[in-house]
């Protein structure tokens, strides 16, 4: 049997125009069947707090004089929302996403406080130890 | 695709890349061996991602049709 093939991102940052990429890349991830870990760190994490996944309209500062044009665009072309795009994904594949244990601690997030799709709080040594090996993506 | 009955047509128009193709594999996963199914995609992705799927996942690809402004992708399920 060959050998399982995986792809490790970690996601730093939590405006859409970087998690639209997380989920879209997950889900090509999918399709060649690879195992897909995705560890939600800092701003990446704090996008997936309940209160904030479905409703976060940031857009990288680099990019804010394009910000309004952008979301317009999408809304317009009824791009599907980045976070349905991950949920399908995660329904056909093997995707799990950890929040990182010092983000969640910093800002004293618990797993109640993360939308359902986060599986569990990981240490960064266990996360590591999953990209060993794995195509490795920073987001 | 004269001649090929379709079981089940999915209507991913108006749905970008990878929408078309994660719906096909979704539908691909419940249906039953022999069954052949359409999917109508707008999007320039799925055009090549669709059939290099296939032919990994070990399906098989019957064809394109180019329609006015949409492909119909047709793949059959062979085990």
């Amino acid at each position: 049997m060959a050998e399982e093939q995986r792809m490790c991102m970690t996601v730093f940052n939590g405006t859409v125009d970087k998690l639209y990429p997380v989920s879209i890349i997950a889900s090509g991830a999918v399709m060649n069947d690879m195992r897909v870990d995705i560890f939600l760190t800092f701003w990446g994490l704090m996008a997936f707090r309940k209160e904030a996944i479905r409703t976060n309209t940031d857009v990288s500062a680099d990019y804010a004089d394009m910000a309004g044009e952008m979301l317009d665009v999408m809304q317009k072309k009824n791009v599907a929302h980045w976070y349905d795009t991950l949920v399908q994904a995660k329904e056909i594949g093997d995707i799990h996403i950890h929040a990182c244990a010092m983000t969640a601690d910093l800002f004293e997030l618990s797993k109640e406080d993360l939308d359902p799709i986060v599986d569990d709080i990981i240490g960064v040594g266990e996360f590591v130890d999953m990209a060993n090996g794995a195509t490795t993506l920073y987001m | 695709m004269e001649g090929v009955t379709i079981t089940r047509e999915i209507d991913a128009r108006g749905s970008f890349c990878p929408g078309p193709m994660m719906e096909l594999i979704r539908v691909m996963k419940t249906a039953a061996v022999g069954d052949v199914i359409a999917v109508l995609s707008g999007d320039r992705g799925s055009r090549t991602d669709i059939p290099k799927w296939l032919q990994k996942a070990g399906q098989e690809f019957v064809g394109v049709e180019t329609q006015d402004g949409f492909d119909r992708i047709i793949a059959r399920k062979v085990k």
